[in-house]
């Protein structure tokens, strides 16, 4: 996978991750681009689209777009399954997940997305073990925002 | 101190968090832009403050603006700073903000080098997490050239969720790194037998993803994969490897009959649930299900390919794709198309038959099934049916609305028309009104692509020169239609071709006056300057032409008028602000006024105008340049001239600082070459010049040369008889050709069948049976002109070449590295045992990096022991080649030798004879791996971990290791044992498990090599017995297993060298020919050394041992 991109109907992205390194204005205009593409689909069509020498691959979960691009032998589908399967991860993660959600504990998302993909390449197929990993390392989290707050006491 | 805390701790009561900031922006809908840019001040002071919370608040809070579009590069430095904290919190922002916005081009990225590394072997776990993520998005090439060795060593951590993270990563290190990739295959390999399921799903994807690629290295692999498809039970990985053995089949035909009965088998499972699911019209399941089967046909394809034999099974599957075309869910269309355009490569009947239901999907409102049905009808054409299926696509052009998806349309025509060599057209003619139609497309940008497709048939196909001529001429009158677009590549560029044509085949045109005056149009002076060029040069050929018709007649004035036509027109192009055009204005601007006044004396010019023109132009291929056999004798890499001296960058070299230096070896010595020589190399040259036709002579008699070339005369040109008028009035319509075509075909037939009745010889090739009203086959349709597609020129003797097509900047073409080469060097590896690597790692804490060493394979040994003792020598011979080993220790004591110590060392293994049949029967069941880790907190205390593993089919139990201490390394046994008892490894090992185990040694000394006996002893127990087993093994720890990487800025290093307390020794080493960043690699590789700097063929190396001894190392290439 070259990148995952979350925006919502009214274009606003609202996460992104490359996998591909690029410059920020290729980025850019590259996200600009899509979310356009993207948008301007009408709902009952596919969920794939050929762009450049990409295929993307997106779904729409209520006003949230998950957008993912993909290399020309990739598999589409797998694509569509791991796309849910981080919808699932989060919905698990903040309960019945909302766009707000993902806007105001933007940098979860991230971790849960990093635990569940890496470099591209899914990494772990169980949701548990995702869940898993994130919850102690939100638990290690905490201790030790307990112990910093303790020390500023 | 203590004040500052608290001042910072009541800044943070007022300081925002991201959830602020998120809530400050919504609020602020309509003044976003200036709300952010006080939010970016904010930040600012935030960074400016010691507090590392306030800090890491501050860089999450611009890695939300980040994400908005807003440039944080400027605070990347604090973003290090807030990774570098030892508190996990703040490690993951900084990570997360790292990885959000660093790339190649961010310097601060070689700063982290440290960090990562120490992060990298944290003891908690989540610290490596978080580092191997965000290293995966920012990796470059130096990281993965300094920490490849870190990562691999974490390949075999004990926790699952290090070891799959690590695992995948390394691909990011192969794709920046490819000399990764050889030594830590081994260890990759190994991952897929990983006890745990996510490990060896991400190593099945990353061997995958390698494999793709350059599949013929993995073949070796297909056994062990062979085994994962039939054993597992994860669909994710089922996938990979069905796709994986795709890519192997066509390579190993054997592979092929073994995989057919799993293969068929699922397909049969998986045919029958898709069946039943588009029956039911389920349409989730179909989406589930197809896309395995997808892969699992392609598959088996090429294993039928691969037989050439049919299986039952699949036919079935061919069948029911197509089902899903009636579902309506677009999704399931589009897999069901995307499915058919995989099985038409094989089985293209079972696909043609369904081309009505393809072109229905050109109707479709989305743009993504139209595409995927074009792409499937491009490989559906024949000659029968291509211009039916050309006409609808041309009618969706028509009402094609989006010019993407025209222009994709109008290529789409194109390509299908011309693919393989325009195989499938009968008509020419046809074929030509249909590009002239497509001029017509409004702003299309793919006018370059007709013009050159109406340069190619023209040139190529003689018979239809007439026709396409006439063509052109009505399309440069009608010309100002086309000026409308005047973009580049735009539909303009036709004309291009259109003045091309009628002024090089100008002897067919009926009327050339009538085309001259149109191309001298002063519209013509608003197109592109290429070509008015174009325009301008034809125009002088139309006037030859019009000369040569006009001679002998007896009124001159026709000729004379053109003439003065020319010499009122040409003058605006002599004044077009396109150099080209106006040069070649004003010169043929001359030339015409010169002709009239030798026509105003009556004199015959026409010839000799002609003669300009004269000779006949080849289509030459595109790749015919690069075909050109290099002749014998000629060494293209060899310097003309004297190389440029290399002094000044030799004086770059801080080389004053080492004490010894090498005489320089004397220059390649300059070959005195006097004049005579001189002369004879010119005469060569020019022998040499003259018989080659490409190369551009300066004698005037080129355009005979091109006359007098073979070839030309000698192509077969049948004329034909034309059953279409060549004259059409008007613009053609292509249709017309259609029942044209048809009455042709229908007229054809009738004559053949009347043929058939005559001549019993005819029943052969129509097989006897053919019915006359069934649809006649392929081979029946004769075209309709006697066609003669002229070949693209090939220079003679070109070499066959099929690389053509590769992109050289590919980066997996790095990664195309022949690993069975491998097996060599794997015992190489294996054999390190001999050069036991000590891999030790700085640390703050505990952690230590490990390194792991296959061990004591000695069935490949024995295999290749002879093999391996020359392999052996030449690594060794690497290792010392070329070096100058300049150990420098603080304490100087014994270091000087160093260096030449542990090539002795090494040299004395040599000798030595390997235990190899005692080993044999006890290895066969056993498999041990070594990990040995120096742990610096104690410089003086190495931790060894090793992992067996039981290979064979018995259980192992009470496993005991034991090492003869030396007075230099003792093994650490528990309090009050005695020094020869051993170590009890606290598991058992049932049949293909394994499992690790640690033990502690003290290390006096490190400045000499050691090695050290032991033996493993266990009970293997089988169903009817248990016997005692043994195993011996030695560890080895020579100097450089001791040194850990550690990387240095060049300015220290050069402190370090003046300070004068480094030691120095220089060696070196002679016949060696392998690239120099090859062996820095080798070096930085198994010595555990980093690059200093590297200037050309001469590197400074650095290490420093685990007790903290300097190591500096210049290794440099000295031309022989």
């Amino acid at each position: 996978m070259q990148f995952m991109l979350l925006f919502s109907r009214q274009g606003k992205l609202r996460l992104q991750k490359w996998y591909v390194p690029l410059s920020d204005k290729e980025k850019k205009k590259i996200t600009r681009e899509l979310v356009q593409t993207v948008l301007a689909r009408k709902p009952k069509m596919c969920s794939f689209l050929e762009w450049r020498d990409l295929k993307i691959v997106y779904k729409r979960y209520a006003s949230l777009y998950f957008c993912c691009a993909i290399e020309d032998q990739d598999n589409e589908l797998i694509t569509l399954e791991i796309i849910h399967r981080y919808v699932e991860l989060l919905d698990k993660y903040f309960g019945s997940v909302c766009e707000l959600d993902i806007i105001f504990n933007f940098e979860k998302a991230y971790f849960i997305l990093d635990e569940f993909l890496l470099g591209g390449e899914a990494q772990e197929t169980s949701k548990k073990n995702v869940l898993k990993a994130i919850e102690q390392a939100d638990l290690l989290q905490e201790v030790s925002h307990h112990e910093g707050s303790r020390f500023v006491d | 101190m203590a004040l500052k805390i608290v001042k910072g701790s009541i800044d943070r009561m007022f300081d925002k968090n991201l959830q602020d900031l998120v809530r400050g922006i919504r609020n602020h809908k309509e003044d976003e832009a200036k709300y952010i840019s006080t939010c970016i001040d904010e930040i600012k002071q935030e960074l400016k403050q010691d507090n590392i919370a306030v800090k890491a608040n501050a860089v999450c809070k611009l890695t939300y603006l980040q994400m908005l579009g807003y440039d944080i590069s400027w605070a990347a430095f604090n973003i290090v700073e807030v990774m570098s904290s030892s508190k996990f919190t703040y490690k993951r922002i900084g990570y997360l903000a790292a990885s959000q916005c660093f790339h190649e081009g961010t310097d601060v990225i070689m700063l982290t080098t440290n960090q990562i590394r120490k992060d990298l072997s944290s003891p908690n776990q989540y610290d490596t997490g978080v580092a191997l993520t965000g290293l995966s998005c920012f990796v470059t090439p130096d990281l993965a050239r300094d920490l490849a060795n870190d990562i691999m060593t974490l390949m075999s951590h004990t926790k699952p969720y290090i070891r799959k993270k690590a695992v995948l990563i390394m691909y990011k290190v192969f794709l920046k790194y490819p000399e990764s990739l050889r030594p830590a295959f081994p260890r990759l390999k190994e991952k897929l037998e990983d006890p745990d399921p996510g490990v060896q799903s991400a190593a099945v994807n990353v061997i995958c993803e390698l494999a793709r690629r350059n599949p013929k290295n993995y073949l070796s692999l297909a056994p062990l994969f062979f085994k994962l498809m039939t054993s597992s039970t994860n669909n994710w990985v089922l996938i990979k490897i069905i796709k994986l053995f795709g890519a192997l089949t066509p390579l190993e035909p054997r592979l092929g009959k073994k995989l057919i009965e799993p293969l068929t088998n699922l397909i049969h499972r998986l045919v029958i649930t898709l069946h039943r699911a588009s029956v039911e019209k389920n349409v989730c399941l179909i989406g589930l299900v197809l896309p395995i089967v997808c892969v699992c046909v392609c598959v088996s394809n090429a294993v039928l390919i691969s037989l050439s034999s049919g299986m039952p099974n699949h036919s079935a599957s061919i069948q029911t794709v197509p089902h899903c075309l009636y579902v309506s869910l677009v999704t399931v269309k589009y897999l069901g198309l995307l499915a058919m355009s995989k099985i038409l490569k094989t089985h293209p009947k079972s696909v043609q038959s369904h081309k009505d239901l393809i072109l229905q999907c050109l109707d479709d409102k989305d743009e993504s099934i139209r595409l995927r049905a074009l792409d499937l009808l491009y490989g559906m054409v024949s000659k029968k049916n291509l211009m039916e299926i050309v006409k609808k696509l041309m009618l969706h052009v028509d009402k094609a609305e989006g010019t993407t998806y025209r222009d994709e349309l109008l290529t789409k025509i194109i390509d299908i028309c011309s693919q393989s060599n325009y195989q499938y057209i009968t008509n020419f003619e046809w074929y030509i009104s249909i590009l002239v139609e497509l001029t017509r497309l409004e702003g299309t940008r793919h006018g370059h692509l007709i013009a050159s497709q109406m340069l190619d048939v023209a040139i190529r196909v003689k018979a239809i020169r007439g026709f396409a001529v006439a063509q052109m001429a009505m399309l440069l009158d009608s010309g100002h239609l086309l000026t409308g677009n005047m973009q580049r590549n735009g539909i303009c560029e036709v004309l291009y071709a259109a003045a091309w044509i009628c002024g090089e085949f100008s002897e067919h045109l009926d009327d050339p006056m009538q085309t001259l005056e149109a191309m001298l149009r002063p519209k013509v002076a608003s197109l592109p300057g290429h070509i008015q060029a174009v325009y301008v040069q034809n125009a002088a050929k139309l006037f030859a032409t019009v000369l040569q018709k006009h001679e002998g007649a007896t009124d001159s004035q026709a000729a004379q008028d053109t003439s003065q036509l020319l010499i009122e027109r040409l003058p605006l192009f002599v004044q077009s602000a396109n150099l080209e055009v106006q040069e070649r204005a004003s010169c043929i601007l001359q030339l015409v006024k010169y002709i009239q006044k030798l026509q105003q004396k009556d004199v015959e010019v026409a010839e000799e105008v002609s003669a300009l023109f004269a000779g006949e132009l080849n289509p030459v291929a595109p790749k015919a340049q690069k075909k050109v056999p290099v002749p014998e004798g000629l060494d293209l890499d060899a310097w003309i001239n004297e190389p440029p001296s290399e002094s000044e960058s030799e004086d770059e070299k801080p080389k004053a600082v080492f004490a010894k230096e090498e005489p320089k070896q004397s220059r390649a010595r300059h070959i005195e070459v006097d004049e005579k020589e001189l002369a004879r190399r010119r005469e060569a040259r020019k022998q040499e010049q003259a018989n080659n036709p490409f190369y551009i002579k300066s004698s005037p008699s080129s355009q005979k040369v091109y006359q007098d070339a073979p070839g030309v005369e000698h192509i077969p040109v049948v004329q034909i008889d034309l059953s279409v008028p060549l004259k059409v009035p008007g613009m053609p319509m292509s249709e017309q050709y259609l029942k044209l075509e048809e009455e042709r075909r229908q007229k054809e037939r009738a004559d053949k069948k009347k043929k058939d009745k005559k001549k019993k010889k005819r029943e052969k090739r129509g097989k006897g049976k053919r019915d006359d009203s069934g649809p006649e086959s392929e081979e029946d349709i004769t075209p309709a002109h006697q066609v003669d597609i002229v070949t693209e020129e090939m220079p003679e003797n070109a070499l066959p070449s099929d690389d053509d097509d590769k992109d050289p900047n590919d980066p997996h073409k790095a990664l195309d590295i022949d690993l069975d080469k491998y097996v060599p060097s794997a015992e190489n590896t294996l054999h390190k045992v001999t050069v036991c690597m000590l891999h030790a790692e700085k640390q703050g804490d505990l952690s230590i990096t490990r390194h792991f060493l296959v061990f004591l394979v000695p069935l490949l040994v024995q295999k290749s022991l002879k093999n391996k003792k020359k392999k052996q020598k030449k690594e060794k011979d690497e290792k010392k080649k070329k070096k100058r080993h300049h150990h420098h220790h603080h304490h100087g004591d014994g270091g000087g030798g160093d260096s030449v110590q542990n090539g002795t060392v090494e040299e004395e293994e040599e000798e030595e004879p390997l235990p190899v049949s005692r080993f044999l029967p006890i290895t066969e069941q056993k498999n041990t791996v070594y990990d040995i880790q120096g742990n610096l907190q104690d410089g003086s205390q190495v931790v060894v971990s090793v992992i067996f593993e039981n290979k064979s089919n018995s259980f192992l139990k009470s496993m005991e290791f034991n090492v003869l201490d030396s007075l230099n390394s003792k093994l650490q046994r528990p309090e009050g044992a005695s020094p020869h008892d051993g170590l009890v490894v606290p598991f058992q090992l049932p049949p293909g498990v394994s499992n690790e185990a640690r033990f502690v040694f003290s290390v006096q000394s490190i400045v000499m090599p050691q090695k050290l006996k032991g033996t493993l002893t266990f009970i293997v127990k089988s169903e009817d017995s248990s016997t005692h087993e043994k195993l011996d093994f030695k560890l080895h720890f020579t100097c450089t297993s001791y040194l850990i990487t550690t990387p240095c800025y060049s300015d220290a290093y050069a402190k370090l060298l003046e300070s004068g307390d480094l030691k120095s020794s220089s060696l070196k080493l002679e016949g060696l020919n392998m690239p120099f960043h090859h062996l820095l690699a080798r070096i930085c590789f198994h010595h555990h050394f980093s690059v200093v700097e590297r200037i050309d063929s001469c590197a400074s190396m650095y290490s420093r041992s685990i007790q903290g001894h300097h190591v500096c190392l210049l290794v440099k290439t000295v031309s022989s």
